[in-house]
């Protein structure tokens, strides 16, 4: 069931370090990548399917094609590795234990559309990753992997680490361009039709770290190897992950397609203590809950997930056991979102608040019928009325906890 | 204003200018080096980099308090930050925080009176396969236990 293509050498003893990452195979797509032209790389990364990796599950390709062709201004790669959605921990294994493999796949992405400064932005918390992935970058620059000529070839690559300093929607890729401008991280609205992203008015790609850290497996091994993997729609790997009340909560790759409740059994052990499952959440907390009995037929892939009224998210799962007092699950997801909130759509600044106090007030006893159906509106307000899909999660959270555990619910108000 | 960058992150903003295509993107990384620098970031260094960047002190501070890890005000030497968020809360870190309650004697978002130790309730640190959490200044504390973190805090001076 497990499959390592990103993962591979997450068990190599001091595999962050330059010689032994060259020891297991890293860099090695480079020489057939610069036998490629830019357009064929892209096509192959095209041909693979490969879909992001950070939540939304967008096909790379069509994305890295938004950027204009001929382009007169520069293009810039920019990684995304905020890794703030609760439940989501698995970009930091690879810059712990595979930091040149993400540069490896920033080379190639780069040389994909024709961009020479690549940009890593990297959740302010993750300082041990941050000096680590900084190491790996200052020894592939000694190297003369990257810099003024990469590998001896007349292509020049930059890669800069930018920290972030703690805030969750600077993970939404216009926030986090607006962020790396050196501003507040506030989304952006979005285009009529798809656009790449702007950064100080140049074109700009945000992609996951672990989209980024596939791509080399593509150039090396071609497309045909990558789709051997996983489903038509949702090809090749994927590193899931599983945290809350599993017997061995962890990340584990795994091709796309595998059915979820074996995944949990076999690979993560079952429910802690030998308790019952509850209650699963799929993709990090922004992704519908699932009841137990939901998800006997679910693959993980994007079009099972979305078919059983959820999605695959970032594949971060979080599973709960029969003990959990579901309302007392959302009232800590709103916590988070009202602490999260940019503050800059009214509906969601004021509505996100006015949900977590409600909650409040009905765990505290004090809540009414009245009180749980005002709850049910505030979903209708923050749904579809702003900036980003922030907003809209929490309404989702709304819906679906409540309808899926209505009896938890009415049994706190009057 | 006296606040001004010390040698080292001096040539640190010479060199970082040249990596950005224009310097507004310096707020973030600069305003990592007055907190490295002084603990803490106080107006002065805010009106400072203002002249540095080009912007009002205002835009600087409407900057720094949007990011929750930019500290505006003095806070303890060490930080004790637990994550409060989901994953972790499932794991038990509801009774890591009443434990570093109890011995410091102090609530989550107060200081020591000596100003040692701050405890900090922050969300998901992207440590959930490992919760709870608990991040003490740069340091994650992963599947920690009371034990664990009355061994750490033992030996902080
Ligand atoms: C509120 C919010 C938070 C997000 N956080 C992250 C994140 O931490 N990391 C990430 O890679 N993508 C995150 N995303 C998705 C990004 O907007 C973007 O789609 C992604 O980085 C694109 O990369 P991909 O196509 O390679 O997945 C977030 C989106 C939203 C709406
Ligand atoms: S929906 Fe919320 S998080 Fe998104 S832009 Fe509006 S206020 Fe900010
Ligand atoms: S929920 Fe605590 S680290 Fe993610």
């Amino acid at each position: 069931m497990i499959q390592k293509i990103v993962s591979k050498n997450f068990d190599v003893l001091d595999s962050h370090l330059l010689h032994v990452a060259k020891q297991n195979g890293r860099y090695s797509s480079l020489e057939k990548l610069f036998s490629m032209s830019s357009e064929d790389v892209l096509d192959a990364v095209d041909q693979s399917g490969l879909r992001g990796k950070g939540g939304g599950g967008a096909p790379t390709a069509g994305k890295w094609k938004l950027i204009p062709s001929p382009c007169d201004k520069p293009t810039y790669l920019i990684i995304n590795s905020d890794e703030s959605e609760p439940g989501t921990f698995k970009d930091r294994q690879i810059l712990e234990y595979d930091p040149h493999l993400l540069i490896e796949g920033i080379i190639c992405s780069s040389y994909a559309i024709k961009s020479h400064h690549a940009y890593i932005y990297i959740r302010g918390e993750y300082v041990f990753w941050a000096k680590r992935l900084q190491k790996a970058i200052d020894e592939a620059y000694n190297a003369k992997i990257i810099g003024k000529s990469v590998m001896g070839h007349d292509y020049e690559l930059e890669i800069t680490l930018h920290r972030g300093a703690g805030a969750y929607i600077c993970g939404e890729k216009s926030a986090l361009v607006e962020s790396l401008e050196g501003k507040r991280g506030h989304p952006r609205l979005k285009p009529q039709q798809k656009e790449p992203e702007w950064f100080f008015g140049n074109p700009a790609i945000v992609n996951n770290v672990e989209t980024i850290a596939s791509v080399p497996f593509i150039i090396k091994e071609g497309f045909a190897a990558y789709r051997a993997y996983g489903t038509q729609m949702s090809p090749g790997t994927m590193l899931f992950g599983m945290s809350g009340h599993v017997q061995n909560p962890g990340i584990y790759e795994a091709q796309f397609g595998e059915s979820m409740s074996e995944f949990i059994n076999k690979i993560g052990g079952g429910i802690k203590d030998g308790k019952k499952l509850k209650a699963i959440i799929p993709g990090g907390s922004s992704t519908h809950v699932l009841k137990a009995d939901e998800i006997e037929d679910i693959t993980l892939d994007y079009e099972s997930l979305k078919a059983h009224g959820s999605s695959l998210g970032t594949g971060g799962m979080i599973l709960m056991d029969e003990t959990v007092f579901m309302p007392d699950v959302v009232k800590n997801l709103f916590e988070f979102y009202h602490h999260e909130s940019c503050g800059q759509c009214t509906p969601c600044r004021e509505g996100v608040g006015w949900s977590d106090k409600l909650m409040g007030k009905i765990l505290d006893g004090k809540g009414t019928k009245k009180d749980l159906e005002t709850l049910m509106d505030l979903s209708f307000i923050l749904n579809g009325k702003t900036i980003c899909v922030f907003a809209p999660s929490v309404a989702h959270i709304i819906d679906s906890y409540i309808n899926k555990f209505k009896d938890e619910f009415y049994s706190l108000v009057k | 204003m006296n606040w001004k960058f010390n040698e080292k992150n001096e040539k640190k903003f010479q060199d970082l200018l040249k990596r950005y295509p224009k310097k507004d993107s310096l707020t973030l990384p600069s305003l990592w080096m007055i907190q490295y620098q002084d603990g803490w970031i106080c107006e002065d260094a805010m009106r400072y980099l203002g002249q540095r960047l080009d912007m009002s002190p205002m835009d600087i501070y409407s900057i720094a308090s949007f990011y929750s890890m930019f500290h505006l005000e003095p806070i303890g030497k060490y930080n004790i930050q637990v994550c409060k968020t989901l994953s972790c809360k499932l794991r038990g870190s509801e009774d890591i925080k009443k434990h570093i309650e109890n011995r410091l004697g102090i609530k989550a978002g107060e200081s020591t009176e000596d100003m040692k130790f701050t405890i900090t309730e922050v969300e998901c640190l992207g440590s959930c396969g490992t919760a709870p959490c608990v991040c003490i200044n740069e340091n994650y504390i992963q599947n920690s236990t009371p034990k664990m973190i009355d061994d750490i805090l033992d030996g902080l001076k």
